[in-house]
């Protein structure tokens, strides 16, 4: 009887945010929650729709564009988005930056879940997605990027799992596991930083092989470094933007937090300072790209304007708008820039892997309308199941009956 | 005296590291793959083909793919448009103007080159094609999760796919008749077929000489050039033609870099990666402990 009642008071405090069952659904009628709905009302039978009948009807993939939108957006662009959580925890144990550590867990979660549902977009994607363990376990292409990149995001998709764990057994209040999985941390960071390292490179890494199908401009042999270093200011700007929207959306666990208002803005110029570096070196490495093919003479063609919009319009006027923020101390400007920047990142994985691949063949393709829903429906899930566990575990805060970690 | 010395240098240097150094140098150098020695190849003479398309009829009925009567395979309006291979289709016939004599156009079949060093093989994360000896890459459906890498990957556009297909989609292609050719005497089904010996079948290396003898002997025929005897390395189907490859539909940028050798240097980095960044990580990590001990300390002694 007693038991029965400790778990009716568990479930309510953790699952029903201390609200009894019938409060917790009244909570949840807002008009956020509608939108939701009715985006998961239509893309959950699209979704089933595509497992039923297959890619053939469900999407606008020829044989010529085999890739779509759920390789350029969903895992490409889903992936260098995810790294920020990589980054923080580069930033906070390697580099010693300690002012970081309350955007280090949200960081990893956001990474956690990004690179779940990049994952889950695959799943989509894949032709026959109940093979997705192969790689894993029946058949080896050990010469194969995209063999490393799915041992990568295996690894690190699990690093970042156990990164994570100690918010989890903190939730569930298992004191032992916490103070055994924290052990983990340092050796997982440092595993997590080489494989997130490789991963983001590998991404570029996998485009190498296709000299002949992507126009010129976008194509370099040093696509790896370029993918790289585009993914760390991609991570930056994403914890920027992310923590920007958890500080509106999450008003209420705002006190609870260890970061005053001051304080907040401090550290998202301090963001904006190593993001503006970083987008320099970007730029420069992006025409030091030019110049070593000698592709000057393609700038002034329609795929070259389109490279400048890229090139001047998400990396430079980003660059130097971060660093006018930084100048001014305006973490109004950095977190103006920041969505620029995102939406930039985006631009360029989208551009190398569908605007600009398969670019001088006489069938171009467009996403069709379930590939878009579909990508929306995965997006809205990410989006909810993020929301449910900040609701639920300290991620953006201290848990108050724990030590703070180091 | 200096004879000596340069011989001492050397033992010296072979017995460190020098000597592993420089083979390994010179195994680098020689990664290209110049394909099998005794492996078959398939030579197209454009200036034969007359487009009769029975190549067409033929490869369906070896691979089983849909067949219609080979009489509706005269049928001259399908060269309205320019095709491609398909899920259906592994092998197509392209007619292109012949501005030198506009009344004998030339016919192109299109299949898979069957590369030296395949782009789809080096690619595929699961395996799932092989170059044989014999030539052939063949394709095997019972491991390929169905990445389409492959696709995305072949410089010649080839692979096709069955997205119709719900729950065991395959990745569709030329298999250079593959089962036929591995026993003595067999040749693909599409040779067999040819009335005008358009495609001539035979050891890949002994067609490299048919192919330069022919232009040779034919100057005025042919244009100088081989497509398949260096393109991305070279490929077991190669063509010789009357008008330059690229006015046929051919591409001629892509180079003679084998497409595996574009992967290959950053592949070779992975390792390297992967040992020196915990390195730098645990250096970086014991400074900045040491930096926060250090200044802990001062606050104390303050």
């Amino acid at each position: 009887m007693e038991k029965a009642w400790t778990r009716e008071a568990w479930v309510r405090e953790n699952i029903f945010l201390g609200m009894s069952f019938r409060d917790y659904l009244k909570s949840n009628l807002t008009p956020f929650n509608f939108i939701v709905a009715v985006i998961l009302a239509v893309g959950i039978p699209v979704m089933a729709y595509r497992i039923i009948y297959g890619l053939g009807p469900s999407t606008n993939l020829s044989d010529t564009n085999p890739w779509g939108i759920w390789v350029g957006f969903d895992i490409m662009t889903g992936e260098a988005l995810a790294v920020g959580g990589f980054v923080m925890g580069v930033a906070f144990h390697f580099f010693g930056l300690t002012a970081f550590r309350p955007l280090v867990r949200p960081a990893l979660l956001s990474g956690f879940l990004g690179y779940l549902f990049a994952i889950i977009g695959l799943i989509f994607d894949l032709g026959r997605y109940y093979r997705l363990p192969y790689p894993m376990f029946v058949s080896f292409g050990t010469g194969s990027v995209l063999f490393l990149i799915a041992w990568l995001v295996f690894l690190y998709f699990s690093v970042q799992f156990v990164e994570l764990s100690p918010a989890i057994f903190e939730w569930l209040n298992m004191k032992k596991f916490r103070k055994w999985v924290l052990n983990l941390t340092l050796g997982a960071t440092i595993f997590g930083a080489v494989l997130a390292t490789l991963h983001q490179s590998a991404l570029g890494g996998l485009l190498l092989l296709m000299p002949g199908k992507i126009h010129p401009l976008w194509y370099s042999p040093f696509l790896p470094l370029f993918f790289f270093v585009s993914a760390i200011i991609a991570g930056i700007s994403m914890v920027i933007v992310e923590s920007m929207l958890s500080h509106r959306v999450f008003k209420e666990q705002v006190p609870k937090m260890a970061l005053d208002h001051a304080q907040f803005d401090r550290i998202t110029i301090g963001l904006g300072k190593a993001a503006s570096v970083l987008l320099f070196t970007y730029f420069w490495l992006k025409i030091i790209g030019v110049a070593h093919a000698n592709n000057w003479h393609l700038i002034n063609t329609n795929y070259g304007h389109w490279w400048l919009v890229e090139v001047v319009g998400f990396v430079l006027i980003p660059a130097f708008l971060y660093a006018w923020g930084v100048r001014n101390e305006s973490a109004r400007i950095v977190r103006i820039t920041s969505i620029i920047t995102v939406i930039g990142i985006a631009l360029n994985r989208i551009n190398q892997s569908i605007i600009c691949f398969n670019w001088n063949a006489d069938e171009r393709y467009y996403p069709h309308w379930m590939e878009v829903v579909i990508t929306v429906t995965i997006i809205t899930i990410g989006l909810i199941t993020f929301r449910w566990i900040i609701n639920r575990m300290p991620i953006l805060y201290d848990h108050p009956d724990y030590e703070i970690e180091h | 005296m200096g004879l000596d010395r340069r011989a001492f240098l050397k033992h010296l240097a072979s017995m460190g590291g020098f000597a592993v150094a420089s083979k390994t140098t010179q195994a680098l150098a020689q990664q290209h793959f110049a394909g099998y020695p005794d492996s078959f190849g398939v030579l197209v003479d454009l200036t034969v083909c007359i487009g009769c398309r029975r190549c067409e009829w033929a490869c369906n009925n070896v691979n089983k793919l849909p067949n219609k009567p080979i009489t509706e395979f005269e049928n001259k309006s399908v060269f309205e448009t320019n095709r491609r291979t398909n899920a259906v289709t592994f092998t197509v016939v392209n007619r292109f103007n012949n501005p030198k004599t506009p009344e004998k156009p030339i016919y192109v079949k299109k299949q898979c080159m069957h590369c030296n060093e395949p782009a789809c093989a080096s690619v595929c994360p699961l395996k799932a094609f092989t170059k044989t000896p014999e030539g052939a890459v063949v394709y095997n459906p019972s491991i390929c999760f169905g990445c389409r890498y492959c696709m995305a990957a072949c410089p010649f556009n080839i692979p096709a796919y069955e997205y119709d297909d719900p729950f065991t989609p395959k990745v569709t292609k030329c298999t250079f008749c593959f089962d036929r050719i591995r026993n003595q005497g067999g040749v693909p089904g599409c040779v067999e077929i040819c009335p005008v010996e358009a495609l001539i079948f035979g050891k890949r290396s002994e067609l490299v000489d048919l192919a330069h003898e022919k232009i040779m002997n034919n100057p005025d025929r042919y244009v100088n050039h081989v497509y398949g005897e260096h393109e991305v390395g070279g490929t077991s189907w190669m063509y010789i033609s009357p008008r330059p490859f690229e006015e046929l539909g051919f591409r001629t940028d892509l180079g003679t870099t084998p497409i595996p050798q574009y992967g290959r240097g950053f592949l070779s980095l992975v390792p390297i990666i992967a040992v020196t960044c915990p390195v730098i990580c645990m250096g970086l990590y014991s400074f900045s402990k040491r930096r926060t001990a250090l200044e802990n300390a001062e606050s104390k002694s303050n």
